[in-house]
């Protein structure tokens, strides 16, 4: 029995105590405008927001658990994928062509990672899992590979004169960019790695919470937060060391030249 | 001859910074002078394809410098940035990283005694140089790659007389010391007639004369 189908217990959440809660969003803009921190508008864009996506999305994975095949799944996660790099990609504007590395790294990410789980049995694959699971995988892909490549982006033009001078010894494009990429995958991979290290202590983490609130086990809900936690650990790795290792080379001509940087940022590389 | 160009242009935002080049860079020592924003930087990257020109063809050795690999090639015309930009670390882990990327074995002292350095500079963090000293662990980096050619960029701008003349010295012994050709960037045309015997004066991109030294700034 997986650690999910032990703490199955299930709660009714009614649509009025959704409504109650909107108090603690009225509190924050109520804040922002007290304080002139202009957030107002931004808060209730969100709010609606965050209340649209969310339903739609519970709508559309009832009916992919309804459904129970395989295929739906497939054809969300992979629109999690497009979604993800386009966003990602928006984050990273200084590094050129930089949408076919990050759908490369969320799609490498979240496949290598759901197909590990599911092979190792942590996981059966079944929309049930895979859903959320993935879910949580590319989210977390996007926000280290976007990290990642958005300080790709600024190393890459600070340290110019240090990567030329790198090529003028006869370097490869690769060894002049070494340390540039090091620290580039270090700062995406970093904040997890530091809110792991934390977890329990400073903070709970979102599943963890949720599995208390809907009645499991603390004992599950630990085990289930922690596989997750370990699982997140890998595919932000991944997303991050794919991202940076593609997107490095579109700053180099075929011929170890460092291109112009206006050339670079417009170019489709 | 040591390089040749052929028509050679290059075009950045769309504004010509190199146009319609044509000379010869003999073996030895050659200045390339002129005022800033000349094209001077900008052709001397051209020389170790850290750069390709936009039109034209650059010779080098006879053979059309885009026939040459560019990795083999810069290993043996090395170039020396006019701003210090060396790897984090020492002096002897610059040096030992470029003797290896050339696949050549690393005499340490002499290579610093070549660039005006002393043996202790070996184990000096590069961080805590001056500029002055900096320039010239950039030229032993450059020299321990045993070049052939050696592309100078300003080597001794921002630099007091003294540094300057350190520098100076040092590239007088290289030349005494080493077959080894030189072409070198100066906005300084003294500068040119102490170092060099060829001389290629440009303006705006464009050559304006070219030839031996007593001729082009008599």
């Amino acid at each position: 029995m997986t650690p999910m189908a032990a703490a199955s217990t299930s709660i009714h959440v009614h649509l009025w105590q959704v409504a109650a809660s909107l108090a603690l969003v009225v509190l924050a803009a109520a804040i922002s405008f007290w304080r002139g921190a202009d957030l107002e508008r931004d808060i209730g864009i969100a709010t609606a927001r965050s209340f649209v996506q969310l339903t739609l999305v519970g709508y559309a994975i009832k009916l992919i658990f309804e459904a129970d095949t395989i295929w739906l799944v497939l054809v969300l996660l992979a629109v999690m994928v497009l979604f993800g790099a386009i966003t990602a990609g928006s984050r990273a504007k200084k590094v050129p062509g930089s949408f076919r590395p990050l759908l490369i790294a969320l799609a490498l990410a979240g496949g290598s990672t759901l197909g590990l789980v599911v092979a190792l049995g942590i996981f059966e694959p079944t929309p049930r899992y895979l859903v959320p699971v993935g879910g949580m995988v590319i989210g977390n892909a996007m926000t280290a590979s976007a990290v990642a490549l958005n300080r790709l982006g600024d190393e890459m033009g600070e340290a110019r004169a240090r990567i030329e001078a790198t090529l003028a010894l006869g370097a490869t494009a690769r060894e002049a960019a070494a340390p540039t990429v090091r620290r580039a995958l270090r700062s995406g991979m970093i904040t997890l790695v530091d809110s792991t290290k934390t977890t329990g202590l400073i903070f709970f983490p979102g599943t963890m919470v949720g599995m208390l609130l809907a009645g499991a086990s603390p004992t599950d809900a630990v085990r289930l937060q922690l596989i997750l936690l370990y699982t997140l650990l890998g595919s932000v790795s991944i997303s991050a060391l794919v991202a940076t290792t593609l997107a490095y080379r579109n700053f180099f001509t075929p011929a170890s030249q460092l291109r112009e940087l206006d050339e670079a940022t417009v170019s489709p590389a | 001859m040591l390089f040749e160009l052929r028509e050679v242009g290059l075009d950045r935002g769309g504004k010509a910074v190199l146009d319609s080049l044509s000379a010869e860079i003999p073996e030895g020592s050659t200045a390339i002078v002129g005022p800033s924003g000349a094209g001077k930087s900008t052709l001397l990257r051209l020389l170790n394809r850290l750069a390709d020109p936009d039109r034209g063809v650059i010779g080098y050795r006879e053979r059309p410098l885009g026939s040459y690999e560019p990795l083999a090639l810069r290993r043996e015309v090395s170039l020396v940035p006019q701003l210090p930009a060396l790897l984090e670390g020492t002096v002897e882990s610059n040096l030992r990283y470029a003797a290896e990327l050339a696949g050549e074995p690393l005499d340490l002292d002499r290579t610093l005694a070549l660039a005006g350095l002393d043996p202790s500079f070996a184990g000096r963090d590069v961080s805590k140089l001056s500029v002055g000293e900096q320039q010239r662990s950039m030229l032993a980096r450059a020299l321990a790659q045993r070049p052939t050619v050696l592309l100078l960029d300003e080597p001794t701008s921002a630099l007091d007389h003294a540094a300057r003349d350190t520098i100076e010295a040092a590239l007088a012994e290289l030349r005494r010391e080493l077959e080894i050709s030189i072409v070198l960037v100066s906005h300084d045309p003294e500068q040119a007639r102490r170092l060099s015997d060829w001389v290629l004066r440009l303006e705006a991109g464009r050559l304006v004369s070219c030839g031996p030294l007593a001729e082009v700034l008599a």
